[in-house]
């Protein structure tokens, strides 16, 4: 184990590493020349963009370019104009709403069914081979299948999200039950506690730490997939938006996309850290 | 008196080997027996064969007439390691084997009464920490306190301060022999501690090296009670009771052999001695 940092010594070093990487950037970005080039019509160069009215490519914006972008997108993040133009809080929403359905209903699924597999070593030999055969698949290669015989593309996306988040928390579940001390189950065998109250009382709580951990897990992985899955359903989703704006070659809103992705994440993360913590016990 | 507990025939073999068969002994009412002997003969596996936890390859357990099919909260265990849900409280702990007790009590009265148990083992101040923020020696008293709460009919215990400090064994030592003496509880209870088994026991039961254990003598405790360490060592027939079982460890558990047995013994009426009777007086001091 490393000593304990004191935390101003390392928070500072984080903003200075920050500093450094944003001014760096910034510097790289900075238009090469003074300007100039040839003189543009300027409805021209209002089609195309001025860039690319120039010949250029489209140039990467710098942090403070993004800073600015980012204050515009935040001051009113919940509009829909449409269909194709709505802000990105509700696009992050719409992730969130489908990331939250399918690891809801997986987890409704997985913690029930781990429970049961953890109890039986016969079932837990029986589907074994399902789960180790199924668990390394993509789950983006459920999708086609999915639309094909769901026939929605936004409940297709939910899934995904549920095929994905299912593993984790199943094979968590079980090793959580199927590892819970002997002398605890002998405990409530001498009390005569019953299947039910052993269940509830003695081997959920012993097992809750590992299968929150499962759900930890999941949540990380259904965050990762949301993008690439609404990327490819496309209509709503932060994912989607993404790729709406690299087809309108909005680099600075790409950038605010991972940005955002990766602080929701992170959100997430610590909702279901609070959740371990809630649960867990220590001898 | 006759046997509330009789243990008859009882066998636990892996494969083709034995380790203990033919073992025959009987626990009455309000009595304490203790099982000595050493590492590996089977003595856990003789209590959790009497708890109904294990069942036995040959032979039955008998409680009130009825042979036993599997665990009871007529037999309640007080375990090694004390075997506390971690997750609970002290009193939480208690609370629940008192909910499994009395099904239809409120959990305000079953939290009552845990609480009340824990007063018993003079934990009363520690009745809301987890175990984790208990010693070692108040958590054995928790598992004590548990097995008491829900009145037993008969109070199992496996080596419950093998792995206490010398202090606080003692200390739980003279609180077992309070807590037994005053609610006359039948007990069993397995030990490596021959002073535990004087002070506390009625009975004490040799058992042989295994494999191919047997019970091979069987001490009655002519003591006097009620026995503290304090004044146990000052007892007549203390020293000849305490050799005699020393001499058995040491030397005839491992001389025993139950195709050649000593002579009088046989597997169903184990010879019993009492050798605190036979010594001489103690010299005035």
């Amino acid at each position: 184990m490393s000593a304990s940092v004191s935390l101003w010594r390392s928070a500072g070093l984080s903003l200075l590493i920050l500093a450094l990487f944003l001014g760096a950037w910034e510097i790289a970005v900075m238009p090469k020349s003074g300007g100039g080039g040839p003189a543009l019509d300027p409805e021209y160069a209002a089609l195309l963009g001025q860039a690319a009215a120039q010949g250029g490519t489209t140039p990467m914006p710098g942090p403070s370019a993004i800073g600015v972008r980012l204050l515009e997108l935040l001051a009113d993040p919940f509009y829909v104009r449409g269909p194709n133009d709505q802000g990105i809080g509700v696009q992050i929403a719409y992730s969130l709403l489908r990331v939250g359905a399918g690891f809801g209903l997986a987890a409704i699924i997985a913690i029930p069914l781990g429970f049961v597999i953890g109890m039986s070593p016969l079932l837990n030999a029986a589907l074994n081979p399902f789960i180790q055969v199924l668990r390394p698949v993509s789950p983006l290669a459920w999708m086609p299948l999915a639309l094909y015989s769901i026939k929605d593309s936004a409940i297709s996306g939910v899934f995904v999200i549920f095929i994905c988040s299912i593993w984790p928390m199943l094979l968590n579940t079980a090793f959580g039950v199927a590892t819970v001390r002997r002398e605890w189950l002998n405990v409530a065998r001498t009390l005569e506690a019953g299947r039910w109250r052993t269940a509830i009382r003695v081997i959920l709580p012993a097992a809750a730490p590992t299968i929150v951990t499962g759900m930890r897990i999941s949540i990380g992985i259904a965050w990762l997939v949301i993008v690439a899955a609404e990327m490819l359903v496309g209509g709503t989703g932060i994912g989607y938006w993404v790729w709406n704006q690299w087809n309108n070659l909005s680099i600075a809103d790409i950038v605010i996309a991972i940005l955002m992705i990766g602080l929701v994440g992170l959100a997430l993360d610590r909702l279901l850290g609070l959740g371990a913590r809630a649960v867990a016990w220590r001898e | 008196m006759t046997a509330y507990v009789s243990i008859e025939g009882v066998a636990r073999r892996y494969g083709p080997t034995t380790i203990f068969q033919d073992v025959w002994f009987g626990i009455a009412q309000g009595e304490f027996v203790c099982l000595v002997g050493h590492s590996g003969c089977g003595k856990t596996t003789i209590l959790n064969i009497l708890a109904g936890l294990e069942a036995p390859d040959d032979g039955a357990v008998i409680v009130d007439g009825e042979a036993i099919t599997g665990p009871s909260l007529d037999r309640a265990v007080v375990f090694q390691g004390h075997a506390l849900m971690p997750w609970m409280t002290a009193a939480g702990n208690v609370a629940f084997a008192i909910s499994c007790r009395h099904r239809d009590w409120s959990r305000a009265a079953c939290d009552a009464a845990a609480r009340e148990a824990l007063k018993r083992v003079g934990l009363d101040h520690a009745a809301d920490r987890k175990p984790a923020e208990l010693s070692g020696g108040m958590k054995q008293r928790v598992g004590i306190a548990r097995a008491l709460a829900i009145h037993p009919k008969m109070l199992l215990m496996d080596e419950p301060f093998s792995a206490l400090d010398a202090l606080t064994r003692g200390a739980l030592q003279d609180e077992v022999a309070r807590l037994v003496a005053e609610s006359e509880q039948t007990g069993f209870m397995i030990t490596h501690d021959v002073d535990e088994a004087i002070l506390l026991a009625d009975r004490i039961l040799l058992m042989s090296n295994g494999p191919e254990a047997r019970i091979a003598e069987v001490v009655v405790n002519t003591l006097p009670k009620p026995r503290t360490r304090a004044n146990l060592h000052h007892m007549p027939g203390y020293h000849a009771l305490r050799d005699h079982i020393l001499d058995f460890l040491i030397a005839r558990s491992r001389a025993f052999k139950a195709d050649a047995p000593p002579a009088g013994w046989s597997a169903r009426s184990v010879p019993e001695v009492s050798p605190a009777l036979s010594a001489p007086p103690l010299a005035a001091e």
